[in-house]
């Protein structure tokens, strides 16, 4: 559905997509990841016709947006990273704007209708836009871009500002549309593409990190786990403990403290659990273990395990970086 | 194109925009009409007209100044661009729906000529010669005040980058007269907005006048679409 093959985008002397080729079929989700002016924004607005690249080709539906701009956009639902709204019309007015801009010609009423009933936004159809909170003006953003039934929805960090609860409905939402769209989102929350995407696309500094199936990619994540540990005990004795656990890789210690406790970040080999050994280990030697919990894995350590495992790879293949 | 048109056109009035633009208009054509017409008792409406040209210098800019820079500003531009609607007719449909408000306001401000024609006989030929020119001069304005509208994201700037490019374009006409060279003197006539005004206050329908007033006119639509594909293309 989607096919983006060597964009490349250059802002003065700056590189903002360096040669990112990536296909989406359909019905399926693709979650873009990065952190903030990773050049998300810049591939999604290439994407949809708003800017346009120093190379390569975006093709939507067999379309090349830049040949054919028209036909292609009428493909494609977008929610950039503000809502485009209207303050000043009411909601039912500005989706009855978006229709006609659109060009669609379904039953208008009932179509728009059926939009307003999928984002849940019937009950504040006849408020004027600017009246509206936060998490209603991005669900009229996300309406908009439904207007036309577009095989194409591309939304550009949905969830940013929005409180706990919405964002878990937005997700659902985004889920639902999914069986029958093609959806690309970017985000730069690691638990947000696992919990909505089928495929994570992990972009940094423009440059295409990953593009694995959302599976693949947690396997990477959890091939070795983190934990935290609290232990009472002599700080470098109980360290050096930890470090000859079986199956423990990786002991340090946290500059954190309590009374007469230590915290100490401990890293053990993939798919093994070394808690039961380090619990043993420590009440051999009468150092009560306070407390093991999971650390939960940020952005950077997926973004240093990818790179790493990316330059083994290469090394391994006897290429140059 | 249409729906930007009546997007526009509503936006006119349910916002202040329309009615300031409406009032401004009104109170300077009625206040120069008592000044130019009644108060010298006379029926010649030339006088009129040439200062109402100087209004519009404050006016059209009220009008057109947050077509574009608004979009910018709410993001709404993002809308418009990735629809499937072409940037020319975007532009025009601005275009068109300031040139409705324009007309509209000019047609109220017209009943004057009424009034003139009921207790006197003015020269009519002279009153619609006037009237073409100054909606000439206007869908001038009006594409000038888009263009530097498309420029900013701020209406305040917008506003006074346009009032300060036609209060130039205006007073180039007054150097004119302090210049001794007579080829610099030539083109500055040539391109001065104003005295090619003056032709059509003296009664004289000069067709070289209107396409010259039609060319500027499209010129500035031409580069506020050209503004949109190059900032595509950034």
């Amino acid at each position: 559905m989607i096919e983006v093959s060597g964009l490349v985008k250059v802002y003065g002397t700056n590189v903002a997509l360096d040669n990112i080729s990536f296909t989406a079929g359909e019905r399926e989700i693709v979650g873009f990841l990065g952190p903030n002016g990773a050049g998300k924004s810049t591939c999604m607005n290439i994407m949809t016709g708003y800017l346009s690249s120093n190379a390569g080709t975006v093709k939507i539906g067999g379309v090349d947006i830049s040949e054919k701009p028209d036909e292609a956009k009428k493909l494609i639902g977008f929610l950039p990273e503000q809502p485009p709204v209207y303050g000043d019309m009411t909601v039912i007015e500005y989706l009855d704007f978006v229709y006609e801009l659109k060009g669609c010609k379904y039953n208008r009423k009932k179509h728009l209708d059926e939009v307003c009933k999928v984002t849940r936004i019937s009950d504040v159809k006849k408020r004027l836009i600017k009246n509206l909170s936060k998490g209603y003006r991005q669900r009229v953003g996300i309406a908009q871009a439904l207007v036309g039934n577009p095989k194409v929805l591309i939304f550009d960090e949905p969830t940013v500002g929005l409180d706990p609860k919405q964002i878990i409905e937005v997700r659902n939402l985004i889920r639902t549309l999914g069986r029958e769209h093609t959806v690309i989102l970017s985000t730069h929350i690691l638990s947000e593409v696992q919990s909505v995407a089928d495929r994570i696309i992990i972009i940094n500094e423009g440059k295409l990190l990953a593009d694995e199936k959302t599976e693949n990619i947690n396997r990477t994540i959890n091939e070795s786990s983190r934990y935290m540990v609290k232990i009472c005990g002599p700080q470098r004795e109980v360290l050096e403990a930890l470090k000859s656990v079986s199956g423990v890789t990786h002991a340090e210690v946290s500059s954190e403290r309590e009374k007469d406790s230590y915290t100490y970040h401990v890293e053990s080999e993939s798919g093994y659990d070394m808690r039961k050994n380090l619990f043993f280990a420590m009440a051999e030697k009468q150092w009560p273990v306070i407390a093991i919990e999971e650390e939960s894995v940020s952005l950077e350590d997926v973004f240093i395990r990818l790179t790493d495992s990316k330059s083994s790879d290469l090394k391994a293949k006897g290429g140059k970086r | 194109m249409q729906a930007i048109y009546k997007r526009e056109m509503r936006s006119y009035f349910t916002t202040p925009t329309g009615y300031i633009f409406a009032a401004v208009f009104l109170c300077a054509s009625g206040f120069l009409f008592a000044l130019c017409t009644l108060q010298m008792q006379t029926s010649d409406v030339s006088a009129y007209f040439q200062f109402l040209m100087y209004a519009y210098i404050i006016v059209i800019p009220l009008l057109t100044m947050k077509s574009f820079a608004e979009e910018k500003k709410n993001g709404t531009e993002q809308l418009l661009l990735t629809s499937p609607v072409s940037l020319t007719s975007m532009v025009l449909a601005k275009f068109l729906a300031a040139f409705t408000m324009f007309v509209g306001t000019l047609l109220v401000s017209s009943l004057a000529m009424a009034v003139l024609g009921l207790y006197s006989e003015p020269n009519w030929a002279r009153v619609i010669g006037c009237t073409v020119g100054i909606l000439l001069v206007g869908i001038c304005f009006i594409a000038i005040g888009l263009f530097v509208s498309s420029l900013t994201d701020n209406q305040f700037v917008a506003a006074i980058g346009t009032i300060a490019l036609l209060a130039g374009l205006v007073v180039v006409a007054i150097i004119n007269g302090l210049i001794d060279n007579y080829f610099l003197r030539l083109v500055l006539d040539w391109i001065s907005i104003y005295s090619r005004y003056m032709n059509f206050t003296y009664g004289i329908f000069d067709i070289a006048s209107a396409v010259y007033y039609v060319s500027i006119c499209v010129v500035f639509l031409f580069l506020t679409v050209r503004v949109y594909e190059k900032r595509r293309l950034a």
